[in-house]
């Protein structure tokens, strides 16, 4: 079954949003709800954005009333840095419980789609060197967080088991890296030095941000029933991690009583979640063929994630000064949508003036160098790498500049 | 230490033991995934299991290949009966305080064989946990024995493994019980070659237990440490840590035996076929290692 019709919980996170924008640019995706505390964090074009939690009453109606045939879920919290305890457990278990409670007995909704995490599987001393979907833990979990995702992913295969009519897939993303995304691993790999237990050399794999939102859309555009992994090619070691980045390792917390040491090194502003320290220990490797097999190609490599990730720490401290953040006016955005004086069936496009003589898309662009551009193009999207190409073609009309970014533009044409 | 700290190796005793796995979300694999595996990256240097090819050549050039060449002088027999390609398990017998046996294999198969091959070591998942041996050990070719790991090395990556089935109860065995084989496991090494349908290749080491004999065990060191096992051994524990490493130098031999070919598919199943190949096993790895103890006239000069 294509889905047609979707409602994305979590808009306002990270994930929510990225993936709003990317059905957007799907015409087979008729509609495309999002729900959230909060309210969106990017600019939507034709998504709507309805203020719901957690209540599954009100969900039920908006299910029920726009004839959802797809919900992703894409609100779990993974990461107990950026949210406190007791808050990611009434999302990540309790939240989902009233999800699937709006999605099942006989509603509209055909398919689910569940955005769990690696975690799942742990970190100990007798893991395999490679979890496939169909392994469970060695040991049950320590950490609240993990405790939470698996009581999460036990509901979800209730709810399975329970609606045989409805399609759910359960994607398990590793450790994201990317320029956009703020995870307690990024921040980590961006100290001066990449601290390491003393003695041990953990085994990493990690996901890039643009292929979490390709795969939550390749699953939602194909019918891919049952768990994935979701992680690209390649574990490295961390010591690899800190080499790619250009940075030295340093073991500083002692390979006993490391959690102490680590209780101290938060107090100096370092983010290690408990749910850290297992990994920088044991490490953990995950089996991708599963969705590999169904069809889905990665962008990234985990090699490719960190240097792409080491590029973008580099150039943060040239790009000066942070942008305008976008933010959600429910006026606006209705008077966008749905007022009779809009004659632009897109509106954003109007914003700034003729196209080819609009500002870049990159802040202070005339500032930098050819080199400097160049090793942002990879980061930009289609539209914004289209924008760049007239604007400098105008302006400076370097041809080293131009030319990587028409062959960036075939390369993208070709993997479609 | 009790017997459950030990590695099974059958997949099925670890499938149970298994928690929370996604119980009604099917998670059913195709079972040949084999054309997704992961393409090499050239420009690094360790593999997606953490091997260095740089740190085990700087000690294969150096520490082994004394230790190969004039330490033991290691002498081969039979290297034609490890395969040139393909998968193929490795069965050796074990012993010694830091048994220097499967480094000497993976030696010979380089410096002998005709098409010299990485030969992957499984070692305890103890040494995951272990600061040092933790990073070290799967820099050189080591891979925790965990039946998955030996299952995508064998099946998988058709690469070569190497497995002790006497495990921890043939590197603690004491001295005056030389070359006597303990117990193979529960036979789970039978299961995993079955399962990925490749040969048993059984080899025979004879020099470990007189380079680094074990007169006993220190328990209360052993407790103090949280170390596997404290031998008393020649040189350790009175020369401290590198003592582990004075090995006597007694003259190595190793004899690779005929392949035990496996071809007909859902051999592993058949758990008394399992356990009559593993006692088979057994009984021509310990027969080898008689008969190469009778012609033997010397410890130190063969």
């Amino acid at each position: 079954m294509r889905s047609r019709r979707v409602l994305i919980t979590g808009l306002s996170t990270y994930w929510g949003g990225r993936l709003a924008r990317a059905l957007e640019a799907d015409p087979q995706v008729e509609a495309i709800v999002g729900v959230d505390n909060e309210e969106p964090g990017v600019e939507l074009e034709r998504t709507e954005y309805v203020k719901v939690g957690n209540q599954h009453g009100l969900l039920r109606r908006v299910v029920e009333a726009a004839e959802i045939d797809t919900v992703v879920d894409t609100r779990l919290v993974v990461d107990s840095a950026v949210t406190a305890p007791r808050l990611a457990h009434e999302n990540n278990v309790i939240g989902t419980m009233n999800i699937l409670a709006a999605c099942g007995e006989g509603g509209p909704v055909k398919k689910f789609v569940f955005k769990s995490s690696t975690h799942f599987y742990g970190a100990n001393q007798d893991d395999p060197a490679f979890f496939d979907e169909t392994m469970g833990r060695p040991h049950p979990p320590r950490t609240a967080i993990e405790r939470d995702i698996l009581e999460a992913e036990a509901s979800v295969a209730e709810f399975a088991d329970r609606n045989p009519e409805v399609a759910v897939s359960v994607l398990r993303f590793a450790n994201v890296l990317g320029p956009d995304v703020d995870t307690s691993h990024i921040d980590f790999l961006g100290l001066p030095m990449v601290p390491m237990i003393l003695g041990f050399d953990p085994r990493y794999q990690f996901v890039h941000e643009d292929d979490v939102v390709h795969a939550l859309e390749h699953v939602t555009q194909n019918d891919l029933p049952g768990v994935f992994n979701v992680a690209a090619d390649g574990v490295l070691a961390l010591s690899e991690v800190a080499s790619l980045l250009g940075k030295r390792y340093a073991p500083i917390l002692p390979p006993w009583g490391t959690g102490l040491a680590a209780t101290a090194v938060r107090r100096l502003g370092v983010k290690i979640p408990a749910e850290m320290l297992a990994q920088l220990r044991f490490g953990r490797g995950v089996d991708n063929r599963r969705l590999k097999a169904a069809g889905f190609e990665y962008g990234y490599t985990s090699r490719e994630a960190v240097v792409a990730l080491g590029e973008h720490m580099r150039l943060h401290p040239l790009l000066r000064g942070d942008p305008e953040p976008y933010r959600y006016e429910r006026e606006v955005e209705e008077f966008l949508r749905w007022s009779p004086n809009v004659r632009n069936a897109r509106p954003r496009a109007q914003v700034g003036a003729s196209p080819g003589l609009s500002a870049p898309p990159v802040d202070h662009y005339d500032d930098l160098t050819a080199e400097e551009i160049i090793s942002l193009l990879s980061s930009l999207e289609r539209t914004d790498l289209e924008a760049l190409r007239d604007y400098e073609a105008a302006h400076g009309g370097r041809h080293d500049v131009i030319g990587a970014i028409e062959s960036l533009l075939a390369r993208s044409a070709t993997a479609g | 230490m009790p017997e459950s700290a030990r590695t099974p190796l059958s997949p099925r005793e670890r499938r149970e033991e298994g928690l929370g796995s996604a119980g009604a979300v099917p998670a059913v694999r195709p079972d040949d995934l084999r054309r997704h595996l992961p393409a090499l990256e050239p420009d690094r240097t360790l593999t997606d299991w953490g091997r260095s090819e740089r740190i085990e050549g700087a000690m294969d050039k150096t520490l082994v290949d004394f230790f190969y060449r004039y330490w033991f002088r290691a002498e081969v027999e039979g290297i034609e009966n490890v395969p040139s390609t393909g998968g193929a398990l490795l069965v050796s017998n074990h012993a010694g305080a830091l048994p220097p046996d499967a480094t000497m294999i993976a030696k010979a198969i380089r410096e002998e064989h005709p098409h010299p091959r990485p030969l992957n070591i499984t070692v305890e998942h103890f040494f995951k946990g272990y600061p040092g041996f933790s990073m070290l050990l799967p820099k050189i070719g080591a891979v925790a024995a965990h039946p998955a790991n030996v299952h995508r090395l064998l099946y998988d990556e058709q690469q070569l493994v190497l497995v002790f089935p006497e495990g921890r109860k043939g590197t603690e065995k004491l001295y005056k019980d030389r070359y006597r084989l303990r117990r193979f496991g529960r036979g789970g090494f039978v299961e995993a070659a079955m399962r990925a349908r490749v040969p048993i290749v059984p080899v025979s080491v004879v020099g470990a237990e007189e380079a680094a004999p074990v007169f006993a065990q220190m328990g209360l060191l052993q407790r103090l440490t949280g170390l596997l096992y404290v031998p008393l051994t020649p040189t350790f524990p009175h020369l401290g840590p590198l003592g582990m490493l004075g090995y006597l130098p007694a003259k190595f031999k190793l004899r690779f035996l005929e392949p035990i070919h496996f071809d007909e598919p859902d051999m592993h199943t058949d758990s008394g076929l399992v356990q009559t190949v593993a006692q088979d096993v057994r009984a021509r790895i310990q027969e080898s290692l008689f008969d190469m103890l009778a012609t033997r006239r010397s410890v130190w000069f063969g």
